[in-house]
């Protein structure tokens, strides 16, 4: 039976295909779907038929019915208008518009957008800092004194510039988490802020690696902030972000500027936690550096430690899009090549 | 760092297949990046013993081994030319997994004719069982192998990929690692018996050690062993640093080697006959000191570099690596082995200034613990004399200045719970801290315990960093997921983020599309932008050792980068190009960080719209450009002046500023055709910048509602003739001047035909308004003339005929 009913599909829409003319479609009408058609009489009989083949035949006879009615409208009007065209009075309207120039935010842009927004509807502040940062900054206030190791994994950039000391100690921020101390110094808490922008690294250009890129650091400072809280609003973030059904795990990580410290990967977008050359076959995606902030990083800003505490975060930007859309060279976002800016 | 499973199980007890231990170590903040299965597809190969050595009857090259496996002594066929009567050998037996040692390919060894000769076996190379690419001849194993048993018994491993947090130096080494599995899987860590047997003087008679710097060397302990025989280690010692990543050189060094890759605790030998005055001093380097390292390079050092010396010359720079005066040879016969600890950031600055890496500087660099000098030089001077022969003198000399009390840090169920959000124990606090080897102690509260760091855990100094070990060791996945409660705090956001996604969305609605470029540039590049050769004001600043010339200065315009863009985008795309960037550049301050204002440039070149069957592509000119910029502003909600402008890169007869609220916030103009030939573009290229840092205050003044007039407004269009020389901006400052005009539009600029030359005319559309009552034809009549009247006078105006 469901095999007929198809089959009458087919040559319906075969037959309604030929019609060339808006009276010949009653005709049509009447021998599919009029009283007297044979899908009518499927769904009158469908009373005498066994339960389960009841609600199969039913449900498809339904489904036909509905397309062929849907099907016989769209013929109707196109066969209306095409008679318009043909009698001067109608327009063509398969033709092209006049073509305004259609232009687009860049993929890195969109990204940082859709990140804050998210981040603002949990009452994150976003804010700035600079690009060009003193040593201070960027690494003696986060507990990256000069020989620390942590240094070494962030070849730094430094600017050609003395101060009246005659110290050396401006260079391109290597992270945004170097906003955190401005902040910490500059407002009061309770604190919540998003910090997006350019970092900076001493690097050759390859597929994975380009000597700017962006990131986003946040951070949370107030009187009962838990690592508890970090995990839910990181989850949230995930969830917006990445969707619904994609799994989250926290491991122990280490990062001089917190304590704990955390480290959030996704289940691999390409093979779904199995194993694949994304991942490394571990299943998993890092996708950012997290913690409570340090006590000494809070003291040196002037937050007492013991009545405050916080949370902070960090995360490349670059990398999501390249996850989300399939990127395989992140030179992609910084070649300014029209005819990839054009697909987002 | 790589471990070997086989290794870490000297150690402690391991279950768990390797997939668990990965995931347990890498939870717990030792991320395992991967693991290599050795031998996991060694079946049918057995440990076998070469019997004897025929020839082949038909080939010179090959030869014919019996091979003792225990149950059965098969004769095979075999091409290598390293085989010798009772070598231990990996025999494979027909069906076993091999890689084929000339194609590279797997194969299934099957029974084969070679030459005539039957063959139901092989005698394998590394290359043929995946160890290694080497296929000079067959592997040749350790005489301790059991003939019989399965390769995989007696070699088969598990080797991990850590990556090891800079924060645990105790990590880099086997124990260290064992320890972390042992608290992860409730297990206990054996140590190694690392006893000896002293003979001989004591070793104070030998030599005395001095520490000259104790700021820099807090510890040196040293022994004597008399009586070694340097040679070749045993394999079992070669294979454990292979497998580390090491290479074996001789038993001494790679006794301290392996010590190191065990204990984490680097160890140097020197050839006691070259000690001279048997003396060894740790002190600073003099300056210009120059000392020939192991690697036989010359070493200028400085005076902030530590050395170990003996009473002539400097012997090696400490921590970093050995001199070559002092290196051990074939010859040596007596060494003095040193296990000490160096200031981490001292070694740092040597090593880096140096340019020296090494295993032993990294583990210096990354903080160990001044209490591993003894027990690793204990072990490594035990594996010396079992090993190398030999004998110890009596006693170590240690020298400790740098001496400090273990501090025990107060922890309380309230500090995890603040936090970590989550409440545990002192129960539980008590089981994952013990289980790392700290020591819990009651404490004054019942709430609290009072915890002892074990020793190689230098990390440890707050109750921070024991809130992390018990979070790590239960596990965060028990921390629950909540989010922060509490007041939201009050938000100030600066205006300018806003802004900035206004302005891109605006740009994108005019058809501009988005770059992003880099923030650094060249020199060269910014010369283009110059029509006529002179100095850049200000002047750019610089990146010290930039990588390339084309990213030597830090941006002070958005320029190059776009019209880079433009001629890179040209060479793919017909039609119109729109681009723009939103960015930042930098402007030099004395004695202080740049000024970073917030710059929007946009190129406009080719057609106005794409060539379509609505007509042609006419392109682009200054007013699309001024266009865009007037689009934009009009939308930010501002009314901007385009006044006469001098700026260098843009053709001098079409360009304006922007000027807002009498502020000069831009520029609009065509590319100065020098410049665009510069960057290789042909046609005509126009451009808009704008600093929107200047321009923000602009877009965010109070704004007062203005009353829609009830009345209706009388319009009049009047045509003028002026001189070419008078400007748009003139008449219409002229007529809005007027009272009850509300709106003045041109809609029509002509000149030739039959305009005398020099002259031009301007169509005009005047709206008359009254705000309060309906005006007659009459009262706009007398306007307009009044209006034609000044337009004469002041302009010399006519109206066209």
């Amino acid at each position: 039976m469901l095999k007929q009913l198809n089959e009458l599909k087919s040559a319906a829409l075969k037959e309604l295909e030929a019609v060339s003319q808006a009276k010949d479609l009653e005709a049509w009408r009447v021998r599919y779907l009029g009283k007297k058609s044979q899908l009518t009489g499927v769904l009158r009989g469908l009373a005498e038929l066994p339960i389960e083949e009841r609600k199969q035949v039913g449900a498809l006879a339904n489904r036909i019915k509905a397309g062929l009615e849907e099907n016989l409208g769209q013929k109707s009007r196109l066969l209306k208008q095409v008679g318009l065209a043909a009698a001067g009075e109608g327009i063509d309207i398969t033709l092209p518009g006049r073509p305004y120039p259609t232009g687009r935010l860049h993929p890195i842009a969109q990204t940082i957008a859709e990140i804050c927004d998210i981040f603002a509807s949990m009452g994150f502040q976003v804010v700035e800092g600079p690009e060009v940062e003193w040593d201070y900054y960027n690494f003696e206030a986060l507990n990256i004194p000069r020989h620390h190791p942590a240094r070494e994994s962030m070849a730094t950039l430094w600017v050609d510039a003395e101060t009246e000391k005659g110290e050396r100690n401006m260079l391109m921020r290597t992270h945004t988490t170097a906003c955190d101390t401005r902040v910490l110094e500059q407002m009061t808490p309770p604190i919540r802020v998003v910090m997006p922008g350019r970092v900076y690294r001493y690097e050759a250009s390859d597929a994975t690696h380009v000597p700017m890129f962006h990131q986003i650091d946040a951070l949370a400072v107030d009187k009962n902030i838990t690592m508890a809280d970090l995990k839910g609003t990181l989850y949230e973030f995930a969830r917006r972000f990445f969707g619904e059904e994609r799994k989250v795990r926290f491991r122990c990580d280490y990062f001089p500027f917190v304590e704990p410290g955390v480290e959030m990967a996704i289940e691999c977008l390409v093979c779904g936690g199995s194993g694949c050359r994304l991942c490394g076959n571990s299943g998993w995606i890092e996708v950012l550096g997290a913690g409570m902030t340090h006590p000494r990083v809070l003291e040196r800003s002037g937050v007492d430690p013991r009545e405050y505490t916080s949370f902070a975060f960090g995360m490349g930007i670059d990398r999501l899009p390249m996850l989300r859309y399939g990127i395989d060279d992140i030179r992609l976002f910084y070649g300014s090549d029209l005819r990839f800016l054009r697909q987002f | 760092m790589k471990v070997s499973l086989k290794w870490l199980k000297q150690y402690v007890d391991i279950e768990l297949p390797p997939a668990e231990l990965a995931d347990k170590l890498t939870m717990a903040g030792t991320e395992v990046k991967g693991w290599q299965v050795i031998g996991g597809d060694w079946e049918n190969i057995v440990v076998g013993q070469i019997m004897a050595i025929n020839p082949h009857p038909n080939a010179d090259r090959l030869t014919l081994p019996t091979v003792d496996l225990g149950t059965e002594q098969p004769t095979v066929v075999c091409g290598a030319p390293n085989l010798k009567v009772g070598d231990k050998v990996a025999f494979a037996r027909v069906g076993a997994n091999l890689i084929d040692g000339h194609s590279g390919q797997a194969i299934k060894l099957e029974t084969a004719r070679i030459r005539g000769v039957v063959s139901s076996g092989m005698v394998c190379s590394e290359k043929e069982l995946g160890i290694s690419d080497s296929h000079q001849g067959i592997m040749v194993l350790a005489t301790e192998a059991k003939v019989g048993t399965p390769l995989a018994d007696f070699m088969g491993d598990v080797i991990f990929d850590l990556d090891v947090t800079p924060n645990r130096p105790d990590c880099l080494s086997v124990i260290g690692i064992a320890r972390e599995i042992a608290a992860l899987t409730g297990r206990e860590v054996h140590l190694p018996d690392a006893g000896y047997e002293e003979a001989g003087e004591t070793i104070d008679r030998q030599i005395s050690i001095e520490i000259a710097a104790p700021d820099l060397c807090p510890r040196y302990s040293a022994s004597l062993i008399t009586g070694v025989k340097i040679a070749p280690s045993p394999q079992w010692l070669q294979q454990r640093l292979l497998a580390g990543g090491m290479r074996p050189i001789n038993n001494v060094v790679d006794i301290t080697n392996f010590v190191m890759l065990e204990y984490g605790e680097p160890l140097h030998a020197f050839d006691y006959n070259r000690v001279r005055g048997q003396r060894i001093m740790v002190r600073r380097a003099e300056e210009g000191e120059v000392l020939v390292t192991l690697d036989g390079n010359k070493r200028l050092l400085s005076k902030d570099m530590l050395v170990i010396a003996d009473s002539e010359r400097g012997l090696a720079v400490a921590g970093v690596m050995g001199g070559a005066d002092s290196e051990m040879t074939g010859r040596t016969t007596a060494i003095v082995l040193e296990a000490a600890n160096f200031n981490p950031a001292s070694i740092y600055n040597t090593g880096s200034t140096l340019g020296l890496p090494s295993e032993a500087r990294m583990r210096f660099e990354r903080g160990i613990s001044p209490e591993l000098t003894l027990p690793a030089l204990e072990r490594a001077t035990q594996l010396i004399i079992e090993l190398a022969g030999g004998q110890a003198a009596k006693g170590v000399v240690d020298v400790y200045p740098g001496r400090q009390e273990p501090k025990p840090i107060l922890l309380s169920t309230g500090e995890v719970k603040r936090l970590l959000g989550v409440d545990f124990s002192i129960k539980q606090m008590k089981e994952a801290l013990t289980s790392l080897g700290f020591d819990c102690q009651p404490a004054d509260s019942a709430s609290e315990i009072r915890v002892t760091a074990p020793y190689w855990r230098s990390d440890i100094s707050l109750a921070e960093d024991l809130v992390e070990e018990v979070a790590r060791l239960i596990g965060y996945d028990r921390i629950p997921v909540t989010m922060p409660g509490g007041e939201v705090p009050r938000q100030n956001p600066a205006p300018i983020i806003d802004f900035k996604r206004e302005v891109r969305r605006h740009l994108a609605g005019y058809g501009f599309y988005e770059v992003v470029t880099y923030s650094l540039t060249g020199l060269d590049l910014l010369n283009r932008l110059l029509p006529e050769v002179h100095p850049l004001e200000p002047e750019p600043l610089r990146v010290l050792r930039p990588m390339t010339a084309e990213q030597e200065y830090l941006r002070p315009n958005l320029r190059v980068n776009l019209l880079m863009a433009l001629e890179a985008n040209r060479r793919h795309e017909e039609g119109g190009i729109r681009l723009f960037e939103l960015g930042r550049v930098y402007v030099r301050r004395p004695n202080d960080l740049p000024d970073e204002p917030e710059m929007l440039c946009a190129l406009l070149a080719g057609s106005r719209f794409d060539q379509s069957w609505h007509g042609g592509d006419e392109p682009v000119d200054f007013f699309d450009a001024r266009g865009v910029v007037e689009g934009l502003l009009g939308r930010l909600g501002v009314a901007a002046d385009f006044q006469p402008s001098d700026d260098e890169s843009l053709d001098p007869a079409k360009q304006a500023a922007i000027v807002v609220g009498g502020k000069r916030v831009g520029v609009v103009g065509e590319v100065h055709r020098k410049v665009a030939d510069a960057f290789d573009l042909a046609e005509k290229v126009y451009l808009l910048e704008i600093n929107l840092t200047d321009l923000l205050p602009f877009t965010l003044e109070h704004k007062l509602f203005q009353p829609i007039s009830r009345f209706p407004a009388v319009v009049r269009d009047i045509a003028l003739v002026v001189d070419a020389g008078v400007t748009h901006r003139q008449v219409v400052d002229i007529i809005s001047g007027f009272p009850l005009v509300t709106e003045v539009a041109l809609f029509d600029l002509y000149t030739g035909g039959k305009l005398p030359a020099g002259k031009k005319s301007l169509a005009y559309r005047i709206t008359f308004q009254s705000p309060s009552k309906t005006l007659t034809d009459e009262a706009a009549n007398q306007v307009q003339q009044k209006i034609i009247d000044k337009l004469a006078k002041e302009l010399g105006a006519t109206l066209r005929g």
